[in-house]
């Protein structure tokens, strides 16, 4: 186990920038998730954690030691890739002691950390199967098991579920949630799923272009996001903003936002936002009730029963002071 | 309905007649030469004779008691043989150099590669000959012609060998990577058995080639290191066409190289359509 500290960490292809000077602290034993827009820089900002993509400028410590020119196997990490990356041609035993055989371990230790892995796992009866003859989940469980085999300091998992069906996706989920429990390991994580972000994360990074937009545990991304971009991103449905008259009380400088499950329904005199019904998406448990106020924005407010008045019938709503969300309109960033 | 039996039928005779036909075209010279080559060079100048003949198999003794074939078909074997596994030493690390670490250049560097291709062997004739012959004392010498066979197939060795590599998954290289392999490593136990279909054939191919060659393998040499394409060469007599002897030693010169084709033929198919099936 061990920390990671990552300090002024740069990336540039050619004269193109990537990455503009990230830094983090990750501790050891968390659960960190990266988790931004495609081609935020997640995925290269892990690469390069791992060792697979050179670092510009900047530094990357493992421990106490930096590592920015140790090799990717020397750096006591190990990779879940999002496509599992298995060797097509070895066996699922032979996949997960290929790297412990490359670091010269003893056979008998091999075959004792193979089949605790695969024991874990519940991959024991595959271990003479060929990865073609996996279903999807069972790959990802190989390559999970071929990182666990290694014993690294540092779990690194690139986009691990995406490639699972929805169903699939869940389980897994808790099954690496389940993993870090068992193991203690630090893990980093990255997605573009704001849903796994929140539901495995100790910390979550938020990262748009290259750089760090907030850091911080989901709970506190959910109730205090720093800026505009964090507060759309964390969250499903995303937080709905209201720019000048649309609500009561909002300054000509800034934004207001309002998360749909925190948008009460009430009467005219009580109203802090109003809007015309466009479109009701019922999803059993609750409903998605698609507005547009008197300016055109639209929203979306998260009701448990459907409003049962019809489309172009006005509804109102308000929130609850602390519920509430002040952006300064030029910069995006929150207003203390 | 009617019509459409009708016409699928008329194309169910057609097209395998019309098939028949080209193949038989284009088949007929091997036909005629093996014919050929077993009649005497009295019946074989004589059109008529085509299919009544008394055959003989003295041409083929004939080749091999005065003509030394074994001593050019073993010369063919070895420089096509050696000529091939250069290649491949040389040419699966660059393929493997250019389709996981390609940098801005790749593109022109394969261009470029093709394009000592498009240049005519005659144009550099001269300048061989008397660079092997006078100046490093090479000439008709086997290493000679395993260079020479070599780099006139490099370009292709390498052009296939980077379209099978680059069928390869990166993350599988980059797994590699984590799992503490080395380069050497990862050309051995990774990429070589993945692309181990695509590594056959495009073998089998450099070395159909370099078993073809003439152009220098006959320019090149004169008696230590000739070819098989040489003995071909040297039975074209100026003072008449021994025609029954010519065809009973091309006979035998391209004879090995299609048994090689006819049983190797499923894994270069398999090779050649790789990127297309899979």
């Amino acid at each position: 186990m061990a920390s990671v500290t990552i300090r002024e960490l740069k990336k540039a292809y050619g004269t193109t920038q990537v990455m503009h000077g990230v830094d983090l602290d990750i501790n050891d034993g968390e659960f960190v998730v990266f988790v931004g827009p495609s081609g935020c820089g997640k995925s290269t900002l892990l690469r390069m954690i791992a060792g697979l993509e050179e670092i510009t400028d900047g530094t990357v410590a493992i421990g106490d030691s930096v590592v920015n020119d140790v090799a990717p196997s020397k750096r006591g990490v190990a990779m879940v890739f999002q496509t599992y990356a298995l060797y097509p041609h070895m066996t699922v035993y032979k996949n997960m002691s290929f790297g412990l055989k490359q670091a010269k371990t003893p056979a008998d230790e091999i075959d004792r950390r193979v089949k605790a892995a695969a024991e874990v796992l519940q991959i024991t009866d595959y271990l003479s199967r060929s990865p073609r003859n996996l279903s999807g989940g069972q790959r990802q469980r190989v390559a999970i098991g071929r990182a666990i085999v290694r014993d690294p300091e540092v779990f690194l998992f690139d986009e691990p579920l995406s490639n699972l069906d929805a169903g699939l996706r869940v389980q897994t989920r808790l099954e690496i949630a389940r993993l870090h429990e068992r193991l203690g390991s630090t893990m980093i994580y990255v997605t573009h799923d704001q849903v796994e972000a929140m539901t495995l994360a100790d910390k979550i990074v938020v990262l748009r272009d290259g750089r760090v937009e907030q850091v911080g545990s989901p709970i506190h991304l959910y109730e205090q996001p720093d800026n505009t971009f964090v507060a759309q991103f964390i969250g499903s449905p995303k937080m709905n903003f209201f720019e000048g008259s649309d609500i009561v009380g909002n300054a000509s400088t800034d934004i207001t936002g309002i998360r749909p499950e925190h948008l009460r329904e009430t009467d005219a005199a009580n109203a802090m936002v109003s809007g015309k019904l466009e479109l009701i998406e019922q999803l059993g448990e609750y409903a998605l009730v698609h507005l547009t106020t008197s300016s055109g924005a639209e929203f979306i407010a998260k009701m448990e029963h459907p409003p049962s008045v019809g489309k172009g019938d006005t509804l109102h709503f308000n929130a609850s002071q602390q519920l509430i969300h002040k952006f300064d309109k030029q910069s995006g960033q929150r207003r203390t | 309905m009617a019509i459409v039996a009708r016409s699928s039928k008329f194309s169910r005779i057609m097209w395998p007649t019309v098939a028949w036909i080209v193949a038989l075209i284009f088949f007929f010279p091997i036909f005629w030469m093996v014919f050929t080559s077993f009649k005497t060079d009295a019946d074989a100048v004589k059109p008529e004779f085509l299919f009544s003949f008394k055959p003989t198999l003295e041409n083929y003794f004939n080749m091999t008691e005065n003509y030394d074939y074994w001593r050019f078909a073993a010369n063919s074997v070895i420089t096509s043989s050696f000529a091939t596994i250069l290649a491949l030493v040389v040419g699966v690390p660059a393929a493997y150099a250019m389709a996981f670490n390609p940098s801005r250049h790749t593109k022109d560097i394969l261009v470029w590669m093709l394009s000592t291709k498009m240049l005519p062997a005659a144009a550099v004739l001269y300048p061989m000959t008397f660079l092997t012959k006078n100046m490093l004392g090479i000439y008709d010498t086997h290493f000679l012609v395993i260079v020479v066979l070599c780099l006139i197939n490099l370009p292709i060795v390498i052009w296939m060998l980077f379209t099978y590599f680059k069928e390869i998954p990166k993350e599988i290289i980059e797994a590699g990577k984590m799992d503490g392999v080395d380069t050497w490593g990862e050309i051995k136990d990774i990429l070589i058995p993945l692309a181990w279909g695509g590594v056959a054939s495009t073998a089998l191919l450099c070395f159909i080639f370099c078993w073809n060659e003439a152009y220098w393998t006959v320019r090149l040499t004169t008696t230590e290191a000739a070819t098989l394409s040489k003995l071909i060469e040297g039975n074209r007599a100026p003072e008449g066409l021994f025609f029954g002897r010519l065809s009973a030693v091309s006979t035998a010169a391209v004879g090995p190289i299609i048994v090689l084709g006819w049983f190797c033929q499923k894994q270069l198919v398999q090779g050649l359509t790789f990127g297309a099936v899979k």
